[in-house]
């Protein structure tokens, strides 16, 4: 018997346990352990073989989409914090706190809304004969091709990550001390020295988790390299649903799943450690 | 010197700006041109992307699925994440590390593994091809937004003011009833907007688990494999002004108060 004390304390903390455990915790494992199981006859079988692990990570085509899938993550995740520091920079120094606060609201906006028709969207304005190529044509240039290719990939992973990384930026810039910047002044270092010897180090945890988060969200994302990057090379997201989608490879695509949790969680725990560990 | 620098900054940060926003932008007024393939200068008005979308009775259905998805998700999702924030508010315990993590880990996992891994688990379930499905993956998705509100509400409370209804003679439940609930109502109007929105708009899950039963952002993914259609914009943008008026919505319940506190 419980008493009343402990039902009210349960109350509250099982509907986690209990939800995201049979359906966040538990999926998660079954795809993992499906991995071992045998396809036949379009039905999945339990069995504990290598075959699927052997199938996929022997195959050029598996490494080539890993790779790709990395880098340009990476790139995104460098391109993004870039792109977003000099915004930031001007939210968390130039701006008041109200002004900062409504920019930040409205960045949070297109977080929720339906990145499927953006990218579609996207796929409008840089079409051969679109809007962009228009107005380049306007002044004599181009036509360009922008999508089906890098280009149009990166292009949708920065309009899927900006936002957050600007409010990742912002948050951290914003909360360095003052005192800390106009003692630099005072000492005599100059614009490029205060930004590279206090604003960046003191700013280091949002500024490397706005990187990880955008590295994490374009490294999982599928919409951008399908329908803007035009799908070759295929990235991991693609091939897991080309896998599951045709052939009922379920327990193939669940081996990519798997390669591309571990690479997260490698890549968060480092930056994590880098981010909050000792400042060096 | 000073302001040339800050004329330079606005510059950028509303260049970034018409970057972020653009395709929303786009979308909408391509709505409600005449081309199949816009440019510029843009065609002529007209609404028939919008006459044409909504006459097709498997949009309707669509919509039908989404709202009834979206309402039971942030039901139950603004449940459980209320409930969360409370236990993370109210008491320390062991293993509360991992607690916390289990309760805002999900939006890490990339989604097109969660549709792989919510597929081959409801399956066994026997829920795949479900609106069921739909909702049980959906509520995974949005209790981690649903908690940090409601967290977020819980911290600017004054501890000792549950404390102080017990002693007044309160119960827990009292207590919960008259004085929590209460403090936390923008929030959980807040959080029923957001994890509606993020119910609304999401569609990889959805795919994966859908079967039949769609919902609209998969009937967009559905038409898009097709050829272009300027449908698309007019379904999208009806989309866009619902989720965000919701999102809107949903920062309006969590900010309002805070001027005057």
């Amino acid at each position: 018997m419980i008493d009343r004390s402990g039902l009210y304390r349960l109350t509250w903390r099982l509907p986690l346990l209990l939800w995201q455990g049979a359906f966040f915790v538990v999926p998660l494992c079954f795809m993992a352990a499906m991995t071992f199981w045998l396809v036949q006859n379009y039905r999945m079988e339990p069995a504990f073989v290598w075959t699927n692990w052997q199938r996929m990570l022997g195959r050029a085509v598996f490494w080539d989409a890993y790779w790709v899938t990395l880098w340009r993550a990476a790139l995104a995740g460098l391109i993004a914090s870039v792109v977003a520091f000099p915004a930031s920079y001007v939210l968390a120094f130039r701006m008041g706190e109200a002004g900062r606060r409504f920019v930040l609201l409205c960045l949070i906006v297109p977080f929720f809304t339906s990145f499927l028709v953006r990218a579609y969207a996207w796929q409008v304005i840089l079409a051969e004969s679109g809007p962009v190529n228009a107005v380049l044509g306007g002044v004599g240039l181009g036509p360009f091709t922008m999508l089906n290719s890098s280009f149009g990939t990166m292009v949708g992973y920065l309009t899927l990550v900006l936002p957050l990384v600007v409010i990742f930026q912002t948050w951290s810039l914003a909360a360095i001390d003052r005192a800390l910047i106009e003692a630099a002044w005072n000492l005599g270092a100059t614009p490029v020295k205060t930004l590279l010897r206090v604003i960046l180090p003191a700013a280091r945890t949002g500024l490397l988790l706005g990187a990880v988060f955008a590295f994490i969200m374009s490294f999982g994302d599928f919409v951008s390299p399908a329908y803007l990057g035009g799908s070759k090379p295929p990235t991991l997201s693609i091939l897991i649903i080309d896998t599951t989608k045709s052939g009922q490879q379920w327990p193939r695509a669940a081996v990519v799943s798997v390669m591309m949790i571990v690479t997260l969680f490698a890549t968060a725990a480092a930056a994590l450690r880098l981010a909050y560990g000792r400042r060096g | 010197m000073r302001r040339a620098g800050d004329l330079l900054g606005a510059i950028y940060l509303v260049a970034l700006f018409v970057f972020v926003f653009a395709p929303i932008a786009a979308s909408v007024v391509f709505s409600f041109n005449s081309d199949r393939f816009p440019t510029l200068p843009l065609g002529s008005f007209t609404t028939d992307w919008y006459a044409r979308a909504f006459s097709r009775p498997e949009l309707w259905e669509a919509i039908a699925n989404s709202l009834l998805v979206a309402a039971v998700t942030s039901v139950l999702a603004t449940f459980i994440g209320f409930a969360t924030a409370y236990t993370d508010f109210r008491y320390g315990f062991r293993f509360k590390q991992a607690y916390l993590a289990l309760a805002l880990l999900p939006p890490t996992m990339p989604l097109v593994i969660m549709g792989l891994a919510m597929l081959a688990w409801l399956s066994q379930l026997g829920l795949s091809g479900t609106l069921r499905g739909i909702i049980i993956a959906h509520t995974v998705l949005a209790t981690p937004f649903a908690m940090a509100i409601c967290r977020l509400r819980l911290s600017q409370m004054d501890t000792t003011l549950e404390a102080a209804a017990w002693n007044l003679g309160a119960g827990q439940w009292g207590a919960m009833r008259h004085v929590i609930l209460p403090f936390c109502a923008p929030a959980i109007v807040s959080s029923l907007c957001l994890t509606a929105a993020v119910s609304f708009d999401e569609f990889i899950v959805a795919w994966f688990v859908s079967g039949l039963n769609r919902t609209v952002p998969v009937m967009i993914l559905e038409i898009l494999q097709g050829n272009v259609d300027p449908q698309i914009n007019a379904i999208g943008s009806v989309v866009f002004l619902t989720s965000m008026t919701l999102v809107v919505l949903a920062q309006l319940m969590i900010f309002r108060r805070r001027r005057h506190d």
